[in-house]
């Protein structure tokens, strides 16, 4: 063991400066080239920036609510709620969201509320709610804004985030672009 | 809904035919052949060598490189606990997060030296910058020992008789420049430009849109992610990991994270057949491992599809599957898929929160781990499946009443002995520790997040992760206690190092044998008949081992809901 240690040591230092000074600077570098350069993808609405990837809070009848979050949308942390299917307590607290809902979307059947909008996402920063999720928050919105169902059901589906090259995964709505389009629209 | 199952389909597929032409190219990095970056490579390493004062030519015997591999793996050891208790005082700390307690810093240290990344802390509040850099270059140089000791597996059959079984330090750092570097750069580039962050800056501050004041966590986080994966290591940045909107920007970067974390364990086994001219050894290794693979993540693809029976009968519209704990933007079918290809190898990172999957998805990425040989880690994955192949070989055996011979070694009472001791130790680790967090409630039972059934299942997957250095959590799990962190961090050094020197042992003893030549007697190890047999013991030692423990944890839960 003895005549490992000063070749160990030495090897260590070197690998430190391959992977963890190297390798990170050449990254860095080269994300400069990125979106924002590297620092998160923004978008800038009335001056005021936003992290498009990072999701928030939308609690007001007058905008398309996102989803819970068991860290309350604040992005300095981040996780899940952890609760287990067959939790009696987290099942009670689901309930209570779908009575939530009903409470401020009188117009909408229990069966039509999606099961996104009423559970917690593993980030809890999760910036995307499902098609159906807006679409059932329609007439609320209409009601509270004053615009009409159908203008607000194109919003809605120019907004839609089609599967990857139409082919991989679900499709997905951003909460923060669409209703930034909300706001722009009620302005008209 | 079938784009989200075509997603997963060619995700696998395609990672497969990559690992093809990748595991060529390993092999090539083991034999010293010629490869694609040896001009820029070579100066590096040789300047490396250099300095170091280490003769990449000089072979060693089994032994001389199980004692690099640990020595080696205690300095990293002894710098972690230093970095990691003095981070506040350090430069690249931002955000200004404090020291990192011992028991806290063992467990990490610990956690990242051997590929687990079992994370007790949040790499938001947990970790300042310095640290991350330093995880980080954890993550390559322990994939780097993992594949370095199956490089030795190699070596020893490859020759007919021998001792000389190549150099560790040679193998390690070829190991993390030839494979895990250039795939990193890759991986984090491709990252960076779908919006994860690559910055040194702290913390900013934004307003949202309704007005609330919120503060957005950044760092250097596409280099660390690259690696994560590539390296099975699995580590998040940010605390939850791959599900993060950063660290997982979108669909497109969910595929790339699935097929780097798949690649270099397939190639691993491609690269054994390639080395030692046995293509249709690797074949059997792969069909065993990837029948294994799809009996796990087909059904847990399907449970979570089909969402939480409780949630259903609220009488709400529960077609997207059991969303919570999962993110919309990839939906429930592939973090299904996910769960199993982060617990079969031991890479451990998330993209969807694992204790609030179904009960019975949480058995079978509790099973994965336990079995840990379909596919499994850098390089550890292949040596955990060369303990059930030899104690097939001597099943098999017995039942025809043949010698046990292996690649034309006979397998004797000595190897016997090492291949049942790693089979029993994994079990062993797992059950006890579980057995001790469960009797003491103040250490067990006061922890938990969730109770009944899920609860114990939490403890159980705890000690399952760290045993089989996977990293991944029932994350409700208050675990960063003092009991916690020393004792999960004893199951992780037994976990990691035993099953590395077991059969790298077994493998030396039989390079030094006499080599036997094939004849009618000789049992065929390459052929589907004895793919079975490796399955049936599999099967056999999971089963009988955990089936128990299975029970009163998520078999119970499903049975009352």
């Amino acid at each position: 063991m003895k005549n490992h240690i000063l070749p160990a040591v030495k090897l260590t230092v070197l690998a430190i400066l391959l992977f963890a000074v190297i390798y990170p600077l050449v990254v860095w570098s080269m994300a400069l080239f990125a979106p924002n350069n590297g620092n998160g993808e923004i978008i800038v609405h009335k001056g005021r920036k936003y992290y498009s990837n990072i999701g928030q809070s939308f609690t007001e009848d007058k905008y398309f609510w996102s989803r819970p979050s068991a860290v309350a949308y604040n992005a300095a942390g981040s996780g899940g709620s952890n609760k287990g299917p067959s939790n009696a307590e987290y099942l009670k607290e689901v309930q209570a969201r779908i009575d939530t809902f009903q409470v401020h979307n009188p117009a909408i059947s229990k069966a039509e509320i999606p099961v996104d909008l009423v559970t917690a996402s593993g980030s809890g920063l999760d910036p995307h709610i499902s098609v159906a999720a807006a679409k059932v928050q329609v007439k609320r919105i209409s009601a509270v804004r004053n615009i009409d169902v159908a203008g607000l059901e194109r919003l809605i589906a120019d907004h839609t985030e089609k599967p990857l090259a139409g082919l991989f995964g679900p499709e997905k709505i951003n909460v923060l672009k669409l209703n930034i389009a909300l706001d722009k629209m009620s302005e008209k | 809904m079938n784009t989200e199952l075509f997603g997963i389909i060619v995700v696998f597929l395609g990672t497969i035919v990559l690992a093809l032409p990748f595991g060529k190219y390993i092999a090539k990095v083991y034999g010293g052949e010629k490869t694609l970056l040896d001009p820029i490579l070579n100066p590096i390493e040789k300047v490396c060598y250099k300095i170091s004062g280490i003769n990449p030519a000089k072979e060693m015997n089994w032994k001389e490189h199980m004692v690099a591999m640990l020595t080696i793996n205690l300095v990293w050891f002894l710098l972690g606990m230093l970095l990691l208790m003095t981070q506040q005082w350090l430069p690249l700390n931002p955000d200004g997060n404090p020291n990192m307690s011992p028991d806290l810093a063992f467990n990490t240290t610990i956690s990242f030296v051997v590929n687990c990344n079992l994370q007790h802390y949040s790499g938001e509040t947990g970790v300042s910058y310095l640290a991350q850099l330093w995880l980080m270059f954890l993550q390559f140089v322990s994939a780097g020992t993992g594949l370095a000791a199956a490089a030795v597996l190699f070596k020893a059959f490859k020759a007919k008789t021998t001792a000389q079984l190549g150099n560790f330090y040679n193998f390690l750092l070829k190991s993390c420049t030839r494979i895990l570097l250039p795939l990193s750069i890759i991986v984090a580039l491709v990252l960076a430009f779908n919006g994860t962050p690559m910055t040194f800056q702290g913390k900013d501050q934004v307003t949202s849109l309704q007005g609330d004041t919120m503060q957005v966590s950044r760092g250097p986080a596409a280099g660390f992610i690259a690696i994560k994966h590539l390296g099975t290591n699995g580590g998040g940045f940010f605390g939850a990991n791959s599900a993060h909107p950063f660290e997982n920007p979108n669909y497109g970067t969910n595929m790339l994270e699935l097929s780097a974390q798949l690649i270099v364990p397939l190639a691993m086994i491609f690269a054994f057949g390639y080395f030692i001219r046995r293509k249709k050894l690797s074949l059997m290794i792969f069909g065993v491992m990837t029948v294994g693979f799809l009996l796990l993540a087909i059904p847990n693809i399907n449970m979570e599809m089909n969402g939480n029976p409780a949630i259903a009968a609220m009488g709400i519209d529960n077609t997207s599957g059991a969303m919570e704990g999962k993110e919309v933007r990839f939906g429930a079918a592939v973090s299904g898929f996910w769960s199993i290809v982060t617990t079969v190898i031991s890479t451990g990172s998330v993209n969807a929160m694992h204790d609030s999957t179904m009960p019975l998805s949480g058995m079978n990425e509790l099973l994965a781990m336990m079995v840990n040989a379909f596919y499994g880690g850098c390089g550890v994955g292949l040596l955990n499946f060369f303990i059930f192949i030899i104690l097939a070989v001597f099943i098999s055996g017995l039942m025809v009443g043949r010698t046990p011979e292996f690649m034309g070694k006979k397998i004797e009472a000595k190897e016997m002995k090492i291949a049942m001791i790693i089979a029993l130790l994994h079990p062993f680790l797992i059950l006890a520790g579980t057995a001790l967090a469960t009797a003491f409630p103040a250490q067990g039972a006061a922890t938990l997040n969730n109770p009944g059934f899920h609860g114990f299942s939490e403890i159980l997957y705890e000690y399952t992760s760290s045993a089989a250095n996977n990293g991944s959590g029932f994350e409700g799990l208050g675990d960063n206690n003092l009991w916690c962190n020393i004792t999960t961090g004893f199951v992780l050094i037994l976990g990691r190092f035993l099953p590395i020197i077991g059969p790298v042992a077994i493998a030396g003893l039989l390079a030094e044998k006499q080599y036997i030549p094939e004849s009618n007697g000789t049992l065929k190890t390459d052929t589907g008949t004895f793919g079975l047999m490796v399955f049936a013991v599999i099967v056999i030692i999971a089963a009988l081992a955990f089936f128990p423990a299975l029970t009163l944890g998520p078999i119970a839960e499903y049975f009352s809901m």
